[in-house]
């Protein structure tokens, strides 16, 4: 159990079992519009398995690299909901099932009083399926990362943009791959450990 | 989808980021503040503001282990500055997460140098306001925990739903935690940026351990934004429900004076007043301790100082509609209780609410005041105390005098009542120079995508003579 | 049956306590630690100054509780279990008894908790009480456990013992010869066996002197008969009997009669659903008096121009043949009332009835009894008895004593209860004569004639001691003790009998053998009987026949009958805290506010708004007030109402020796009250620039808003008999109904409490607060606290002036939680700790209330309290024996409030449960404040039986809710007060 945890952490000494060496190619550029030209290029060269760092959310960089809308969405509407009808019943099981009181002489459960700790509740509960959500979906805490064996990798959250191309991308070849993105302009390649 | 990009429907003249700084520039000058020494001014803040906040927790000990005797509060005046108190920090709570999420969904890009520290305030504010609904209970051990819906061993009872007071627990909850998320999200990138740049172990474990590993790849900021996006969308009906369901404690009530149905959006606008004061106060005292004019620049402040004019009419409106409904209802008793605000035993307390929120807002509509920055501090400091005036106007005027002649009373303050107010000040300003001082006070990759769009706009030259 | 509880009681209480604790630990100063019972300033909450001391005493007093909670009696015990018959644990016994004030006695019936008498209640079967009492009776309960009484026999201050004192008074006896220097100083008693007493000690010792005398006293009274009917005589009114009734300068339903009787009989006549017409009460008197509040009428003047008042009534009514002198000061507006009044009374005769109060000089009492004969009131409405006591003028027999004294003729002072030392006039001074002799002060606590005496003694309480008294019409009763002294105290019953030798000193066996020579042969069986009942039948007085030969009274009186002279006067009255004095340390009564002023925790100069501006005062504005060249300082008060050129002071203040509760509370005014002026006289006032904190609980004084100057209605309603006549016939006018938003909540079955209050008959005498006080274990604040607006008090009376400030009308409204059946209160506490039940009482659960104060603010009639410190954190552990076992002590944090005395409702279900499940009946439940009312003004019961009393009174026409229209749905409404107005005076 722990270790699962530990290892899904990707603490060191816990990795989970890599089976291949190599991560991938990573390649640096100076602005997004570099970048986005080297992955169009990349798109074209036929390469699918790509991922992009950047210090900032480029627009057009999840088209460019074909990503999927994210279902985050759905994941809060659910629980939403689950807020709002949590809300409903406690209101109702407390006030007119389990422990009746005569309150000003008002009924033992009605919508109107009802209506603030409802949308309390949804909101609450939304808002923690956002957050756990967006953990789930990428993949955080996750402390270990081969992106972090390449050399510059800091540069990537200051002012840098970098194209990694990853080696389960069937097309791949490293040394390729390192030529390819030196062709698009990289200012610095690397092939990274995994 | 969050849409960063240029938007043509947007004039960004003057820059929102000035003085040509590129990426590095920005990460540099945000990170120093947490990297480098803190400066003397820094210092001098915390000497101000630490034995305040030890001042609060000594009244509150005090408090506690004598009774509610300790305040003014009396018969008929069962709530005094405790709740005057609550109300206000609530009330600067909300500039916060308004400035982070309402702005956000208009796409205010101008919000970006400020909604970090704008939501640290939030916060703290939410946290100074929390202290009072517990700790004005007779029985705070007992309120802890019996406030919220847990099974009890010792009544086996459970709340009651109806009372206005259980929504402002869930109401007021709810709200520190959304914000604290919505917070915390918004830091993970710039923590990110501290870890990547940290030189010290320590710095690089600590800072490692909160960015939890983020990377900033494509698929990262694609769920990323939309996380944004929508906690953007869920603050925005919480922040206006938050004040809605406080007023709520007192338009639910058959009081003269509070039972009125104007209560919520005026309690609203009042928030949304007070809070932006505040973070004008302390956007300025940021700049002058940090000097960050470039990042906060004198386009932020100003239209802050709109947003304050704006809402300084609504809320001198709701004044004015008040006095009208309660003669145009026809009844004494609504009648009395504001005749007796503006001419009874406390006029002095109405009217330094009418001259601090009406008046003092008035000076906006001049360019020369929006654009000075001592005019703006002095004008925020009248508009900060005038919002507690509201409060303390609406609380004690209503209960001292109610409806019959021979439970009249009147509310003297203590000096445990003034130590606590400036106690939780105190604690406020500890917890955001300890902010300033630890954390990126601007959210770092925000401000480079403002700045992106610059350079796509060729306002600037974010990359040459950058740092190779 | 009662010995055998009193040998239990003797192992409960007091004698165990402070033995086992003197074996614990004999230091001598942890022993005079204990004797104090508490530290200096363990009452600090009283006067709340310094809090931090509070936390040590509470130390204190749990070691207190620690060791008395832990030791075994010494004394052999008797079990419970075979203890009194029909005891059962846990259930209270009752027992009747009788306590006397200023020679007038009250029969009660005490309520016992295991040992611990903690209530007391009115005997219906006595004449004076018809089951009512009044405030002070309520309080003295609280005097029994007070921990600052006198404990210890001493001699000047050194601790001794009876024994030593009995040794001592054997050895200066015999020295006595035939008594021509013993002197005894005592309060007016009624006493049977004490007059026994008395007559053997003048027999023993011929030239002894008993001096009896009160601060407060019917001397005058009994005076003015003799003038007018040539002996010493007792009026007996009977109000009831009265369609018009004049008061001069008289509170008969305020402080001027100790008793309920007045009351009772006068509230009878002011119902119009009994059918009899509604009586008509002028009053004129210089105080605004709690009778001037109910008057039909009433005419502000001078107590020196009474005498002008009743000689030109006197001669409106032409009371002789003879020509009447008018004496200046019946002024214009005075002419035309006293025109109209002579008429009303003569459109009465037989009906009607005039008195006057004790202040007033005899030859007015004479006039006044003239006035009764002329219009045949005699043996109507009026009829004389002989008096209780033995009349005397006090006054000239305190001189005489002086004199005496000051000879030193004087050579054993014996002065058995009451404060003499404090109270009697001032033109002696009485400490330094007291010095001059071997005085004997027995003393309740350790005042100011205890200091000044050479042996002082422990009194005993009336609840501790045998004895027995007589009512004012001679009704007599048993004092019957319920506990053991709790101190070793003695009555001055058995003092007496020490003096006067008798071989039995024990009270009971002086009681005892007192009644059944009395009685002869079937002593045993009357003796049980009056213990029983608490009066013993046939000792009324009958009614003397008397008759007045007016034209030679007047003669008589008429040179005695002298204008007023001009300018500022003072009138001294009894206080509405303290009486006399003699409850200046019971804290229940000094927070309980004057009727009128609303003031706790003092007196004040009382003066009219006229003569205030005309001297430049203001409320709390200290006066010098000089006459016959004493000085006295007492801060001013303005009440609307109070006559011109007149100052009212209340005495029994300012106490120097006291306890810890009265010492130093208030400013004592016996210092200007000499022989001269002893109930009024020209005084001059002048300021002294000084200021001086008075507090009261009620700080705005009529319907009328400021700012707006709109009067508020639909709090009380008031009309006159015309209006309420007119009214009565559309039958009671139901306010349509506001819409609700919500299905009402069925209350259509089972028991629904409800509450009707009459303000028609309630006089505002606070019997009710103090009651509320004992039952729910209400706790004080003191002034400080009372100042912030934090009184405790689960009953309060409204008081409200109406019309214009000089001469306005005063409307008393107890206001209690009305248990609204849409409480706002509930609906607004978070934690549900206050919600209904399902009778309709509106229930506080204390121990669920975390005290965020909203239903306090939400409460439209404010009758929520909150315990906004540990007011019981320094209750010494004696002061709890006085605690109602039937109801929380409420902690600090929480809020409280009426609850229709919800645990005698409970102790009646049970009750009626256990005799075979049957209904409670009608009347079954009293309600503390109602049990209590002398002028049944509260009326509680079930709302859902058409026939129960207060469903009937709800059905009056002047039957309404205080703020109707909020739709609260309270379950207390109100009964309109009504006036009867003389058409010609309106």
């Amino acid at each position: 159990m722990l270790e699962a945890v530990l290892s899904r952490l990707g603490l060191p000494g816990y990795e989970s079992g890599a089976q291949q060496q190599v991560y991938g190619v990573i390649g640096e550029f100076a602005t997004p519009e570099d970048l986005l030209r080297a992955i169009r290029t990349a798109r074209a060269a036929g390469y699918t398995q790509m991922e992009a760092y950047s210090p900032f959310p480029i627009h057009g960089v999840d088209e460019a690299l074909g990503a999927p809308r994210s279902p985050l969405g759905r994941i809060v509407i659910v629980f939403g909901l689950l807020g709002l009808s949590a809300a409903v019943l406690l209101q109702w099981w407390t006030g007119a099932v389990d422990y009746k009181l005569i309150i000003a002489g008002k009924p033992l459960f009605a919508f109107e009083p009802s209506v603030p700790i409802m949308f309390e509740l949804s909101v609450l509960l939304s808002a923690f399926a956002t957050v756990l959500g967006l953990f789930h979906l990428t993949r955080l805490p996750t402390y270990y990362h081969p992106l972090f064996n390449y050399s510059r990798h800091a540069a990537a959250s200051n002012d840098r943009f970098l194209l990694a191309i990853e080696a389960r991308d069937p097309k791949f070849r490293a040394e390729e791959a390192k030529l390819f993105l030196d062709s698009c302009g990289s200012l610095h390649t690397e092939v990274v450990e995994a | 989808m969050a849409d960063l990009a240029i938007d043509p429907r947007m004039e960004l003249n003057p820059p929102l980021v000035q003085g040509g700084m590129t990426y590095s520039d920005v990460t540099d000058k945000i990170s120093s503040i947490v990297e480098g020494k803190a400066p003397k001014r820094w210092y001098i803040g915390m000497a101000v503001a630490v034995p305040l906040a030890l001042l609060l927790f000594a009244c509150l000990g005090y408090l506690v282990a004598t009774g509610i005797g300790v305040w003014g509060n009396n018969s008929p005046v069962g709530w005094g500055w405790d709740i005057t108190n609550f109300v206000w920090w609530i009330g600067i709570g909300h500039a916060g997460t308004l400035i982070s999420a309402i702005l956000f969904l208009f796409r205010q890009k101008w919000r970006t140098s400020i909604n970090r520290a704008a939501e640290a305030m939030t916060l703290f504010a939410v946290a100074c306001a929390a202290i009072y609904p517990l700790f004005h209970t007779g029985r705070p051990w007992r309120a802890a925990y019996w406030l919220f819906p847990l099974p009890n061993e010792y009544l086996h009872m459970w709340q009651n739903f109806r009372s206005p007071l259980m929504w402002d627990v869930f109401a007021v909850s709810t709200y520190g935690t959304v914000s604290a998320l919505f917070w915390f999200v918004g830091l993970i990138p710039d923590l990110a940026t501290l870890r990547d740049r940290a030189t010290t172990p320590l710095r690089k474990k600590i800072y490692g351990l909160l960015s939890l590993g983020w990377r900033g790849s494509a698929t990262q900021w694609r769920h990323y934004e939309l996380a944004y996006l929508l906690l953007a969308g869920l603050s925005t009906p919480l922040v206006l429900s938050v004040h809605s369901i406080v007023s709520f404690d007192f338009a639910t009530s058959l009081l003269p004076g509070w039972h009125t149905t104007i209560f919520p959006p005026y309690f609203v606008a009042g928030a949304v007043f007070s809070g932006f004061a505040m973070v004008v106060t302390l956007m300025t005292l940021a700049r002058w301790i940090y000097g960050l004019e470039n990042l906060i620049t004198m386009k932020h402040l100003e239209n802050m100082c709109k947003v304050m004019l704006a809402t300084g009419m609504i809320v001198g409106f709701a004044y004015g509609t008040e006095f009208f409904i309660a003669w145009y209802s026809a009844n004494q008793y609504e009648r009395f209780i504001f005749l007796n605000r503006a001419f009874g035993p406390y006029w002095w307390a109405y009217w330094s609410m009418i001259a601090c929120n009406v008046v003092a807002p008035q000076f906006f509509w001049f360019q020369r005041f929006r654009t000075s920055i001592p005019a703006m501090f002095i004008l925020s400091i009248f508009i900060n105390i005038g919002m507690w005036f509201e409060r303390f106007v609406i609380i004690a005027t209503s209960l001292h005098r109610d409806f019959l002649p021979s439970s009249w009373g009147y509310f003297r303050p203590t000096w445990v009542d003034i130590g606590t107010y400036v106690g939780t000040i105190g604690l406020f300003l500890t917890l955001f120079l300890l902010f300033l001082r630890f954390l990126p006070a601007i959210a770092i990759s925000e401000v480079k995508g403002v700045l992106h769009q610059q350079v796509s706009a060729g306002q600037a030259a974010p990359v040459h003579g950058g740092s190779h | 049956m009662n010995e055998l509880i009193q040998l239990n009681l003797s192992n409960l209480t007091g004698r165990k306590y402070w033995r086992s604790l003197n074996q614990l630990a004999d230091t001598p100063e942890f022993r005079q630690w204990v004797e104090r019972e508490f530290p200096e300033g363990a009452s600090e909450l009283l006067d709340s100054g310094s809090r931090r001391t509070l936390l040590k005493l509470m130390a204190a007093g749990f070691g207190l509780a620690g060791l008395t909670a832990c030791r075994r009696p010494v004394e052999k015990i008797l079990p419970l279990s075979k203890g009194v018959e029909g005891y059962v644990h846990g259930r209270p016994l009752h027992y009747a008894t009788a306590v006397q004030a200023c020679g007038a006695a009250t029969g009660l019936i005490v309520e016992c908790n295991d040992g611990r008498p903690t209530k007391v209640e009115g005997n219906p079967r006595h004449p004076f009480s018809l089951g009512a009492t009044n405030a002070f009776q309520q309080a003295m309960i609280l005097d029994l456990y007070d921990p600052d009484r006198a404990r210890q026999v001493q001699k000047q201050g050194v601790k001794s013992g009876w024994a030593q004192f009995e040794s001592w008074w054997l050895e200066a006896a015999s020295k006595l010869g035939d008594g021509a220097g013993l002197r005894i100083l005592s309060p007016r008693t009624a006493s049977p066996s004490l007059d026994a007493l008395k007559a053997e000690i003048a027999k023993k010792y011929p030239n002894s002197v008993w001096v009896e005398y009160d601060a407060v006293n019917f001397d005058r009274v009994v005076e003015g008969a003799r003038l007018a009917f040539g002996q010493p005589l007792m009026p007996q009114y009977r109000f009831d009997q009265a369609d018009v009734v004049v008061a001069l300068d008289c509170d008969f339903l305020g402080l001027d009669t100790m008793t309920a009787q007045p009351v009772k009989q006068f509230a009878a006549r002011r119902r119009p659903e009994e059918g009899r017409e509604l009586n008509r009460l002028y009053a004129v008197e210089p105080n605004f008096t709690v009778t001037g509040a109910m008057a039909d009428h009433r005419l502000r003047a001078r107590a020196s121009d009474i005498a002008a008042v009743a000689l030109a009534l006197a001669r409106e009514l032409n009371v002789s043949g003879a020509e009447l002198k008018v004496l200046d000061g019946a002024g214009g507006r005075q002419k035309k009332f006293l025109a109209a009044v002579a008429k009303d009374l003569l459109a009465h005769k037989g009906r009607s009835l005039v008195l006057a109060g004790p202040r007033q000089p005899a030859e007015v009492h004479a006039l006044v009894a003239l006035i009764n004969q002329a219009l045949g009131n005699l043996g109507q409405t009026v009829s004389y008895t002989r008096p209780p006591f033995a009349p005397a003028d006090s006054l000239a027999a305190v001189r005489q004593l002086a004199g005496d004294l000051a000879a030193g003729r004087v050579t054993v002072l014996f002065a058995l209860g009451g404060n003499p030392v404090y109270s009697l006039p001032a033109d002696h001074n009485w400490a330094e004569l007291f010095r001059k002799t071997a005085a004997v002060a027995l003393a309740f606590d350790e005042n100011e004639t205890w200091k000044a005496a050479l042996w002082q003694l422990p009194e005993a309480h009336p609840f501790e001691a045998w004895g027995d008294v007589r009512a004012l019409d001679g009704t007599a009763s048993i004092q019957q003790p319920q506990i053991q002294p709790l101190f070793g105290g003695r009555s001055a019953l058995e003092i007496a009998a020490l003096i006067a030798g008798r071989p039995q000193r024990r009270g009971y066996d002086i009681v005892r053998s007192y009644w059944t020579s009395q009685w002869g042969a079937d002593a045993e069986k009357k003796w049980q009987q009056a213990l029983y009942e608490g009066v013993i039948e046939g000792t009324r007085f009958p009614a003397v026949e008397v008759k007045a030969d007016a034209a030679r009274v007047l003669a008589a009186i008429q040179p005695a009958l002298k204008a007023a002279p001009a300018g500022i006067e003072t009138v001294f009255y009894p206080s509405w805290h303290t009486f006399d004095g003699r409850f200046a340390n019971n804290a229940w009564m000094q927070e309980t506010p004057d009727p009128m002023t609303k003031l706790v925790w003092d007196n004040a100069a009382l003066l009219s708004p006229a003569t205030a501006r005309r001297l430049g005062v203001q409320d709390g504005d200290v006066l010098e007030l000089s006459a016959g060249g004493r000085q006295i300082h007492c801060p001013a008060m303005v009440l609307p109402g109070h006559a011109d050129d007149s100052i009212s002071l209340q005495l029994g203040f300012g106490r120097a020796a006291c306890g810890r509760v009265g010492r130093g509370v208030g400013h004592r005014v016996e210092g200007l009250r000499a022989e001269a002026n002893f109930w009024f006289g020209p005084a001059e006032v002048r300021r002294t620039g000084a200021k001086y904190k008075l507090v009261t609980t009620q700080e705005h004084h009529t319907l009328i808003e400021p700012i707006t100057g709109l009067k508020r209605n639909n709090i009380v309603e008031e009309f006159t008999v015309e209006e309420y006549r007119r009214r009565a016939e559309h039958g009671k006018h139901e306010p349509h109904p506001p819409t609700d938003l919500f299905p009402e909540f069925d209350y259509s079955k089972g028991y629904q409490w409800g509450m009707a209050i009459d303000l028609n008959a309630c006089i505002g005498c606070n019997a009710c607060m103090v009651a509320c006080t004992a039952e729910n274990n209400i706790p004080v604040v003191g002034k400080e606290q009372v100042g912030k607006g934090r009184e405790m008090h689960w009953i309060r009376l409204d008081r409200y002036f109406s019309g214009e400030e000089d001469d306005p009308q005063a409307v008393m409204q107890p206001m209690a939680c009305v248990q609204c059946e849409k409480a706002p209160c509930e609906s607004v506490c978070p934690v549900a700790a206050t919600a209904h039940s399902p009778e309709g009482i509106n229930e506080m659960a204390y121990n669920r209330c975390v005290g965020t104060r909203y239903c306090l603010n939400n409460c439209p009639y404010k009758v929520r309290r909150f315990n906004f410190l540990n007011w019981n954190k320094d209750v010494p552990e004696i002061r709890k024996m006085v605690f109602n076992p039937d109801v929380t002590v409420r902690m600090r944090g929480v809020m409280e409030k009426c609850n229709y005395c919800v645990q005698r409702i409970e102790e009646k279900r049970s009750q009626a449960k256990a005799e075979g499940r049957r209904p409670i009946r009608d009347g079954e439940v009293l309600t503390a404040c109602q049990q209590v009312c002398p002028a049944d003004a509260i009326v509680f019961g079930n709302i859902n039986d058409p026939e129960s009393r207060v469903a009937k009174l709800k059905r009056q026409a002047r039957d309404y809710a205080v703020l109707e229209e909020l739709n609260t749905k309270p379950r207390t409404t109100y009964l309109a007060r009504l006036r009867n107005p003389n058409p010609e005076l309106v």
